[in-house]
């Protein structure tokens, strides 16, 4: 009796364990869903504005003005914004970023570390929201002091915030990546009569480049589809210009500004914020797969 | 060389290498501490501009025409209601393929591709979530601009962090207690149940609250859904005094949310409009502030009491 009993329950849990299986696996297809999700709606949303602009234009024309009634289509002046301030971010969080991992990694205390590392990325918790606030009313104020001529929006304004944004992304992949350099090639490196920063810049730092170079990467993917700090900060007419201390539109705020207007289902204005949202998922895609591959090869590496 | 001189050379050089090192760690403590300053200043800012409109009346009215006047009331309803709906969608699903991808999931191509996939979302702008809910929630489900499509959208933003944080609990449990259900006859479920899931709670929770976090401070792919930002009205109650007590009405709301709140108010020109900003970016700085120490407080202790 006590054996069928066990029988019988054995099989419940066999049971049980298949429909889990089958619980289980969906969870891991959703995460592929949500990704078809992304590219058929911009594939399929954008086409009918990719089937009337000429292809030639979108390099052509100088200007992106959509939704004028003599339309042009020169997707060059939404990426002249995404390049300067990423261009600009860059310029703040790969320094800074790096000195700070370096410092993190071969010189801080331990205890001042850990209780300094989770201090830096609540910098990238902020709300990017508050971050555009505060490039508004408060860094471009400051920088106008500086530079008089400075626009109420500007590209140097919002790239700057957008850079301390991103520093944890970079410090904290970074200092990951310099920490597992194995401490014997350190250990040779003082045996030679290298100093502390000398260890640092000469072993420790090539030692982790992919590693480092993954975090780079990935910073470049965060400030090319950061949205809410330039929307606020950098302005909404597009630019063809490569002056920081200008304003443009940046592609995700030329969406940004569009979304904010009435916006019909099928009309041109939804049909650009799909085509620009497909070059946007593009320039990212790209980035995150070349960090992914670098963090991998540096792990495999390690 | 005589041998005095080629010491006298050697702590020459070696003592410049330690000022260099000394100016190094000079440098590096500065710099750390002025990014801390930067997050310090922020919130300074915010607090010296905004403290003094946060008072009851601020909490309780609706957003108005007059700066004096207006509130955040139909904002902070309208985030609970977002996070009740990206939490219902996004920890179920995440808890399912983070156990899925650690415990279950064989070798091969396509969970090679999974993988690969996941870090990719992980990186995809938020805004891109926005535009992707527009098509396919607002549209071609018909869920229109309502708290269900912003709600689902913010799940699928945060769907690879819950991933990412279940599966980093999970792969921190030494595989021996696995081998131990398993010698004992338990399914791999029954292990995972009874033994993983228990273990790792500290791990989950932490990467749970990481990800509402991030989802109430985002506005991006609220925007892009079309979310109203003048609303003076709140959804229906998900309650209700008549059998069966519960109305789920409320997801077809149109609805603002905090941080598309405070975005129309730093548009607007104008000072006092500027100090509503300031006052609701306090409250959002406050709440993703604290539960991000939360998490990390949490994370501390979850890795202090555990000794294999």
């Amino acid at each position: 009796m006590g054996s069928s009993r066990s029988a019988s329950s054995r099989r419940l849990d066999q049971g049980l364990e298949s429909v889990m299986v089958w619980v289980l696996r969906a969870g891991g297809w959703a995460s592929v869903l949500v990704t078809f999700g992304i590219v058929i709606t911009l594939v399929k949303e954008s086409w009918p504005f990719f089937q009337a602009v000429p292809f030639v234009r979108l390099f052509t024309d100088t200007m992106w003005t959509p939704l004028f009634s003599e339309p042009q289509y020169g997707i060059g002046a939404l990426l002249a914004g995404t390049l300067v301030t990423t261009g600009v971010a860059l310029l703040v969080a790969i320094p800074l970023g790096t000195i700070l991992a370096i410092y993190l990694s071969e010189f801080a205390e331990p205890q001042f570390r850990d209780w300094v590392k989770p201090m830096l990325e609540l910098l990238s918790a902020v709300p990017t929201v508050v971050y555009g606030y505060f490039a508004l009313l408060t860094l471009t104020p400051l920088l106008q002091k500086i530079y008089p001529d400075l626009p109420q929006f500007s590209m140097l304004s919002a790239g700057m915030i957008m850079g301390i944004m991103i520093v944890p992304y970079v410090t904290s992949l970074g200092e990951d990546a310099m920490r597992s350099v194995p401490m014997l090639l350190r250990e040779g490196a003082y045996a030679l009569g290298d100093g502390k920063l000398g260890v640092a810049l000469r072993v420790v730092f090539p030692g982790a480049f992919s590693g480092l170079a993954a975090a780079y990467v990935l910073a470049i993917s965060r400030a090319v589809g950061e949205t809410m700090i330039v929307a606020i900060a950098a302005g909404l007419q597009p630019r063809m210009t490569v002056n920081p201390l200008e304003s443009a539109a940046t592609v995700t705020a030329f969406i940004v500004q569009v979304s904010l207007g009435d916006l019909p289902h099928g009309s041109i204005g939804y049909q650009s914020i799909f085509a620009a949202g497909a070059v946007l998922f593009l320039m990212t895609l790209g980035f995150n797969l070349a960090g992914h591959a670098l963090r991998r090869r540096f792990h495999r590496a390690t | 060389m005589r041998p005095d001189l080629f010491h006298a050379l050697q702590a020459k050089r070696a003592s410049r290498r330690r000022s260099i090192d000394q100016w190094f760690r000079r440098l590096g403590l500065f710099l750390t501490l002025t990014t801390l300053g930067i997050l310090g200043i922020l919130l300074l800012n915010l607090a010296m501009n905004g403290l003094a409109r946060i008072d009851w009346n601020f909490l309780s009215s609706f957003p108005s025409r007059r700066a004096g006047e207006a509130g955040v009331l139909s904002a902070w309803v309208g985030t609970l209601l977002l996070m009740m709906v990206t939490a219902g969608a996004a920890i179920p699903f995440g808890l399912a393929a983070g156990i899925y991808l650690e415990e279950y999931a064989p070798k091969n191509r396509w969970t090679d591709f999974v993988e690969i996939n996941i870090a990719n979302l992980a990186g995809v702008p938020s805004i891109l979530y926005g535009l992707m809910a527009l098509g396919l929630f607002v549209y071609q489900f018909q869920f229109g601009q309502s708290v269900l499509a912003g709600g689902l959208a913010l799940a699928c933003l945060v769907l690879p962090i819950v991933i990412v944080a279940t599966r980093e609990a999970l792969r921190t449990i030494p595989s021996s207690i696995r081998e131990a259900a398993f010698a004992l006859g338990a399914t791999r479920w029954q292990a995972v149940w009874h033994h993983l899931l228990p273990y790792s709670t500290g791990g989950i929770a932490t990467g749970v609250i990481l990800a509402m976090s991030r989802a109430i401070g985002e506005s991006a792919p609220l925007i892009t859904i079309g979310a109203l930002t003048f609303i003076a009205f709140l959804p229906p109650a998900p309650w209700v005094d008549h059998v069966p007590f519960v109305s789920f009405d409320w997801l077809f709301s149109p609805f603002t949310a905090l941080p598309i709140q405070m975005f129309n108010w730093v548009s607007r020109p104008g000072e006092e409009f500027q100090a509503n900003a300031a006052a609701a970016g306090l409250i959002l700085m406050v709440i993703t502030l604290s539960m991000n120490a939360a998490a990390i407080l949490l994370r501390r202790r979850a890795q202090r009491n555990i000794t294999w």
